[in-house]
């Protein structure tokens, strides 16, 4: 199907509410086109698979119609309506799927790659590789560091990776679906669809049904285990069971009974439950016998208007002779309930029945297993389940524990970085300076003094300021005062970066991403302990003075008028990466000093 | 000032109040020479009293161990054109102001270690106060006050207190603390009290353009500055001194009865002597109040 191409009649819209134009949708290959029946050239489509990101579709039985909505890389969605119901859009989903998947490998190869190349000293194993995989593939700004970053041999492939073991961990948890239990609606609710001129009703039967039929009950499941395909067709016994169950529906005891006696196969399922009746004595058993289980008469809202199921015990005939044809609302109920707490125990794909009933008794037999060896087992079992009633889907994912990092001012915090750098650097360098102007109060007194005296003498000069200074001043203020009132009157939803043309914009986040990452690989490799360290020390400070520049140089080319908001963007970088520079140069000095230190010392 | 009443004062007089700071440890270190400062100093000075004639402008110095008025425009008597090279009034300014450095190298013990101390901002601060708070009592007219701190000295954690209070005192009685850092890094005290005295705060990058600053940014007087658009910083440094070791603190504990600030946990405020609980200090010492070191 994938490989030759899908021909289906549609409706294409553009939005959930537009209420589309008709005509036919052709899925082959890697394009997918629509010709409008009406010849209307804005509902006409040619697209590549390679543009679409991703589909979403309606459910079968959620009462919307058959709706496929395919969404590309620019955010925009094609909705299409088929014609031929959920069958229809079914395929092409199906068509859809795969050509995603297709389209993603082939333009996703050159990025892959390398990623198969690995230093022998790491053991991937396939599933993370394919993990990483896609991540990249979904995650187009991670794709571009990757590039930039491990293809251009500033990381390695686990460096990269070592610090986004979150991303992993999240995408690897999501991969564990949610477990479906069984629905919470009773099978007899299931009502037969006739059509109404002859007597025939047909019920219709999915694999889930069958394994709630079989769940609820286990005689049922017995009967299918011995009977199919040995003794009828699978067909033929689900046409008995509904013979049955429609003589319960009807509520005649009598007629039940009678068929029974004419039908021995059919009398399985018109009869009590055996085994259903042990359990239940077993559970009787264990029951806490102080619980009060005599119902209050205001627990009774069944005879209510609108309350209950649609069986009614009130009617139906009590005669002790028929009362094994009986079954009351209560036993279904409460039998009803009781798998749908147990849950689905059964972990196959719901495809085959004869499979389903297999893996329902091996399942079954494990847990009477269990049951017999230990009495206590289904006590502690109990209790556990209690205890652990929180439900893993509506847990927060686990983080690790760390705090925010909340810097109220940018601005101050890479100052205060800058002086700490620069305190580190050598209080010898600049620190001695002052100090010795410092320390010796009489000169500084008598060069204040001097000072005084000197104007005093030559007077004020003529010019206070220069006008090139003044100048300089007026720019200078008028564009802090622009900018404060720019920042002032707008929120901070939207920033000065959606200003920008589009280029520039891409450009500065890649980059700010990439130093992002670059800084924290820098600062994590401090203390540098090990040889290898150093070297990734040296190789990420040239990545970074690279990116040093080509900021430089985006600051020059943009236009004068985003000039400013691209310059106080670049200096916060710059100042991020000045700081990086100097620990290192600092480092660096040390490091220098301690070596030509130590032969003066030992030897 | 004994002829204030008869004065018309309207709206648009000011009197201004400058602080200067003359810490020779700064000045010595500081990349513009006090002599091409106080020119430029000198020549906003007589813009602000061109300016209207009623304007009066006050200087006051803010040295390294004294503070002391040096100028005075109501008492400067004769307004002679002085000699070729300068006003006046400069020429008494700055006789005045060597004077005082005199004064203050005499006071001078010689007991300073490392770094650029800082210069009694708190001192001055609070004699501009003074000064404005008999304007205030002179009469029911008299020109808007305003006080311009021209500062270089580093803070001076040790004047925390006095400074925090003269800001407030300013802040309550309406005055404006206007500022102009020429240090080499942002000063927390002189943010602080131009934001909550809603001054301007200004560390003027070009320093050889100082009196385009000056006379761009503090010449008008008050009424003005209304429709004026001034420069607004964008950050303040909030952060307090401990009342204990005069530290800078990013996170303390704070005395539950007077709200003094401490770097570590103590018995007993020393402030209004409140004995703390053991009981509690336990849990405020595990739980939210940790201490930080100054950075």
């Amino acid at each position: 199907m994938a490989s030759g191409q899908v021909v289906k009649k549609a409706i294409y819209k553009t939005s959930i509410k537009d209420p589309g134009s008709p005509g036919i949708l052709k899925m082959s290959g890697d394009r997918l086109t629509f010709r409008p029946k009406d010849p209307n050239p804005a509902a006409e489509l040619d697209v590549n698979f390679e543009t679409i990101k991703g589909y979403k579709n309606t459910k079968e039985g959620s009462g919307k119609p058959a709706w496929l909505n395919l969404t590309n890389d620019q955010g925009r969605s094609y909705i299409f309506q088929f014609d031929g119901g959920y069958a229809d859009m079914h395929i092409c989903r199906d068509f859809v799927g795969k050509a995603i998947a297709k389209s993603g490998e082939t333009t996703k190869a050159a990025p892959a790659k390398p990623d198969v190349i690995i230093t022998p000293d790491e053991q991937i194993n396939r599933e993370e590789l394919e993990l990483r995989i896609k991540l990249l593939r979904e995650d187009s700004e991670l794709q571009k560091l990757h590039k930039q970053l491990v293809i251009g041999g500033v990381l390695t492939e686990a460096e990269f990776w070592a610090t986004r073991k979150k991303l992993l961990e999240r995408e690897s948890s999501k991969k564990q679906k949610q477990r479906m239990g069984f629905k919470s609606a009773m099978i007899s609710d299931i009502k037969p669809a006739t059509d109404g001129r002859t007597n025939k009703v047909t019920f219709s039967l999915t694999p889930e049904i069958i394994l709630q039929i079989f769940a609820e009950k286990p005689a049922v499941h017995q009967a299918f285990l011995s009977f199919v395909p040995s003794k009828m067709t699978e067909k033929d016994f689900w046409t008995k069971y509904f013979k049955a169950e429609y003589l319960h529906s009807t509520k005649n005891a009598i007629a039940a009974a009678a068929e029974a006696a004419e039908d021995e196969e059919l009398a399985i399922f018109l009869k009590h439950d055996d085994i259903l009746a042990k359990e239940a004595r077993q559970k009787i058993r264990r029951v806490d016998p102080t619980v009060n289980m005599e119902a209050d008469q205001g627990d009774d809202y069944l005879h209510l208007p609108d309350h209950g199921i649609f069986r009614d015990d009130g009617k139906e005939v009590s005669e002790p002779q028929y009362e094994l044809y009986r079954r009351t609302l209560a036993h279904d109920l409460n039998r009803h309930a009781a798998v749908v707490l147990e849950g689905k125990s059964v972990e196959v794909e719901l495809e085959d029945t004869k499979t389903v009933a297999e893996a329902l008794a091996r399942s079954k037999q494990a847990e009477l297993a269990n049951a017999d060896s230990d009495a206590n087992a289904d006590q502690e079992q109990l209790q556990r389940v209690s205890r652990m009633t929180e439900i893993e889907d509506l847990q927060a994912p686990r983080d690790p524990p760390l705090a925010l990092l909340c810097i109220k001012d940018p601005r101050d915090y890479f100052d205060s970085q800058q002086v700490n750098a620069v305190k580190i650097l050598g209080e010898d360098a600049m620190g001695t300076a002052k100090r010795k102007s410092a320390a010796n109060p009489r000169d500084a007194f008598g060069s204040l003094r001097k000072c005084i005296s000197e104007v005093k003498s030559v007077g004020l000069r003529d010019p206070v300021v220069s006008s090139k200074d003044a100048f300089q001043v007026f720019n200078a203020l008028t564009r802090d005062i622009s900018r404060t009132k720019y920042d002032v009157g707008r929120n901070s939803q939207d920033s000065a970066l959606d200003m920008l043309p589009n280029i520039a914009k891409e450009q500065l986040l890649h980059h700010w991403a990439s130093i992002q990452e670059l800084l924290r690989h820098f600062w994590s490799s401090y203390p540098i302990t090990t040889s290898y360290l150093y070297a990734k020390v040296t190789r990420l400070k040239d990545a970074m003075s690279q990116i040093y520049t080509q900021l430089e140089e985006i600051k020059k080319s943009v236009p004068a008028n985003h000039k400013q908001q691209v310059s106080v963007l670049v200096r916060q970088m710059h100042q991020a990466l000045d700081s990086a520079f100097q620990h290192y140069d600092a480092d660096q000095q040390k490091r220098s000093a301690k070596s030509s230190q130590r032969p003066n010392g030992y030897v | 000032m004994a002829s204030a009443p008869s004065k018309l004062y309207a709206d648009d007089v000011s009197l201004l109040v400058v602080l200067l700071d003359t810490n020779p440890f700064f000045w010595s270190s500081s990349p513009l020479p006090f002599s091409k400062f106080i020119s430029h100093v000198l020549a906003f000075l007589n813009t602000t009293l061109r300016l209207h004639q009623l304007n009066q402008v006050v200087v006051i110095a803010t040295g390294y161990n004294c503070c002391d008025y040096i100028y005075d425009s109501s008492s400067a008597t004769n307004q002679s054109s002085g000699t070729g090279m300068m006003p006046a009034f400069c020429s008494n300014l700055l006789e005045k102001l060597d004077k005082f450095v005199t004064r203050d190298e005499q006071l001078e013990k010689g007991g300073q270690e490392g770094g650029i101390a800082s210069s009694l901002l708190s001192g001055s601060l609070s004699m501009a106060l003074c000064y404005i708070q008999r304007i205030f009592r002179s009469g029911p007219l008299h020109p808007h006050p305003r006080i311009l701190c021209l500062h270089g000295s580093p803070d001076g954690p040790e004047q925390y207190v006095a400074i925090m209070n003269a800001i407030f005192s300013a802040q309550r009685s309406m005055v404006p603390i206007d500022s102009c850092y020429i240090g080499a890094q942002n000063s927390a005290f002189l943010q602080q009290a131009s934001y909550i005295t809603g001054g301007v705060y200004l560390k003027p990058q070009i320093l050889d353009g100082l009196f385009q600053y000056l006379s761009t940014v503090y010449a008008t007087d008050l009424h003005s500055r209304g429709s004026l658009q001034l420069p607004k910083s964008v950050g303040v440094d909030f952060r307090a001194s401990c009342f204990c070791h005069k530290r800078t603190i990013d996170m303390g504990y704070i005395c539950s009865v007077c709200l003094s600030i401490f770097c570590m946990h103590h018995k007993k405020c020393s402030t209004c002597g409140s004995v703390f609980g053991q009981a509690q200090s336990d849990v405020a010492s595990t739980s939210n109040k940790r201490k930080t070191p100054d950075t």
